[in-house]
């Protein structure tokens, strides 16, 4: 058996596709964009080295404006974080109580996790739509006609217009794994509770949540990190205006280095879209611990 | 003191079910609304009729957005573009798991840590050294400039997802091929590949939603008509059907009916993959 374990043809053969692969468009890339974000390049004549220049360019340029585009970006973090994750918990949780059609519900609210961001992207569009849409249709219809405006063309609600659709979308994910997660919790547990008098807002807030906090972790994650690398809602959406008052570091970058050829300038975005995520995670990581941490 | 109890009871339900039912109708009433205006005439999408079922059931916009609006050409390429990619992912996954756990090298430890590099990587890292290389080699407007990328950045997942299954099929069924005679191809295409076939359907699951709904690739990489994916194709229809509702809604809807068929068959292992690729992401 040894001897065709240790078959190096085979180990070359079985491997090689992959790490071939996966060294051309992801390591090779990751290398090249680091690079191209230390030079002034426009992508046809010859790059200069230019240090950290495109870095410095990043947090002072007042016309690109990056630090409004990533505090975008943390605005709909937060969104998610403080309204997407707490009705996500609470749907959870009142599902996870055994109640009569429970697949149903866990089948329908997961539903649009599946669609693709282009399709919810084009219907919300039409859902905002200033005469038609049944956001403003309905509003005229129980005469709050007051409220009815072009959701997605004013830059001071633009951001909240583009976090509903978001967070339509991306409940269901969030109460699945939770849902998952406060199943795989011992209902022993909760027996016991029950019969020392807990009521069930009691075992949700004592038992439930202080146990299931490795998987909220993960959604925090998801959330955060999912905001700062958010492209397809707002690319259908508002294309990051009006007046780039949508704008997300994902939208700057692609019109940075395909719109105006700026490559060195865009792959710096780059690098600081993928520093960020990583530096968010550990962060949430090392601040929310849990138990399985401190026993390794 | 019982019938106390009972009421109590039944206010919760009625809480419980109020609260689900209301968010079970935010989560449906668009898409119902989607549906019913993919099937409705302009007079009924704009005023007549905004919510309720259409009167006029108008099938000519699904031919409308199939024909003139090239939908059936994008769907094909979709459909195209992403099975090739879950092809691609399922061969060389499984097969570079098997060398990672089973195989014996220096080395594939070391391995196997860069391969999980990936699951940190966005692909906003890789998009304009892809898009140059694509450029050079003359393949944007292709479908390899789409299926190739979206393999690389799905094997992490993939291998992550099958080292997982490996794990569970026990070595001695190797060895038991291996004394009847079988080379380490044998092995892996008669013993292993068989009983990784829920692994195989977890990630061409994965594969299958991250492909066919991915847009900043399909976007950057094809402008030609003849390559567009759906999100992309659903785009330019803007164009094609400014004015008209109708096509373009039914163009949402095609778009969306292959996942739909999905989830009704298999919503339970669909739900399982997604929270198992979560959990160990």
């Amino acid at each position: 058996m040894d001897s065709v374990r240790k078959n190096k043809l085979a180990i070359v053969l079985f491997l090689f596709p992959a790490a071939a692969l996966f060294i051309m468009i992801i390591i090779v890339p990751i290398i090249m964009s680091a690079y191209y974000s230390l030079q002034n390049w426009d992508g046809f004549s010859q790059g200069t080295f230019i240090g950290f220049d495109n870095y410095i360019e990043l947090i002072q340029n007042k016309t690109v404006n990056f630090p409004k585009a990533f505090r975008n970006a943390g605005l709909l973090a937060v969104l998610s974080v403080f309204i997407q994750l707490p009705v996500a918990l609470g749907l959870a949780l009142l599902l996870a109580r055994g109640i009569k059609g429970e697949r149903f519900f866990v089948g329908v609210f997961f539903l649009p996790v599946l669609l693709s961001t282009v399709v919810i992207g084009h219907l919300w569009r039409r859902i905002y739509h200033l005469s038609y849409g049944i956001v403003n249709v309905g509003l005229r219809a129980i005469g709050l006609e007051t409220f009815v405006r072009d959701w997605l063309g004013d830059p001071g609600i633009v951001l909240i217009a583009v976090f509903i659709p978001l967070l339509w979308q991306y409940v269901g994910y969030h109460m699945l794994l939770m849902y998952a997660g406060i199943k795989s919790i011992s209902p022993e547990l909760k027996e016991a509770a029950k019969i020392d008098g807990a009521t069930d807002g009691q075992i949700s807030r004592l038992i439930i949540i202080p146990l299931l906090k490795p998987i909220l972790r993960i959604c925090i994650i998801f959330a955060v990190t999912g905001s700062l690398k958010a492209f397809d809602i707002i690319h259908v959406l508002t294309g990051g205006g009006p007046l780039r008052a949508s704008e997300v570091p994902s939208t700057l970058m692609v019109e940075m280095i395909f719109r105006r050829n700026r490559y060195g300038f865009g792959s710096s975005m780059a690098i600081a879209i993928i520093m960020l995520c990583f530096f968010f995670a550990v962060l949430i990581k090392t601040t929310i611990r849990t138990e399985v941490d401190s026993d390794g | 003191m019982g019938k106390r109890a009972i009421n109590k009871i039944n206010i919760k339900n009625i809480f419980t079910y109020g609260i689900l039912g209301i968010w079970t109708i935010i989560n449906l009433f668009p898409l119902y609304w989607l549906l019913t205006f993919s099937l409705k005439n302009n007079r009924e999408i704009f005023g007549e009729n905004v919510i309720g079922l259409p009167r006029e059931w108008v099938w000519s916009n699904y031919t409308r957005a199939l024909t003139i609006g090239s939908v059936g050409r994008y769907f094909f390429n979709s459909m195209f573009v992403t099975g090739v990619t879950i092809l691609l992912t399922v061969i060389f996954a499984t097969m570079a798991t098997y060398a990672l756990t089973r195989l014996v090298w220096k080395g594939r430890k070391a391995a196997n840590n860069i391969f999980m590099l990936g699951l940190t990587v966005p692909i906003h890292a890789a998009i304009l050294p892809i898009f140059l290389v694509l450029n050079k080699l003359e393949w944007l407007n292709s479908y390899q400039a789409l299926f190739i990328p979206y393999t690389g950045f799905a094997l992490t997942m993939a291998i992550l997802i099958c080292g997982g299954f490996m794990a569970s099929i026990p070595r001695e069924l190797e060895e038991a091929a291996c004394i009847d005679g079988c080379s380490v191809y044998g092995i892996f295409f008669r013993i292993i590949l068989p009983l990784l076939k829920p692994a195989i359907a977890t990630i061409s699951i994965f594969t299958y939603l991250a492909a066919w709904n991915e847009l900043m690739f399909a976007v950057v990489f094809i402008r030609d008509k003849d390559y567009r994916t759906l999100t992309v194709g659903i785009q330019s229809l803007q164009g094609t059907f400014s004015t008209e509702w109708g096509p373009i809604g039914a163009a949402l809807v095609i778009a969306t009916i292959p996942t739909l068929i999905l989830y009704i068959f298999m919503s339970k292992k669909i739900q399982e993959s997604l929270i198992s690729g979560a959990i160990k992401g």
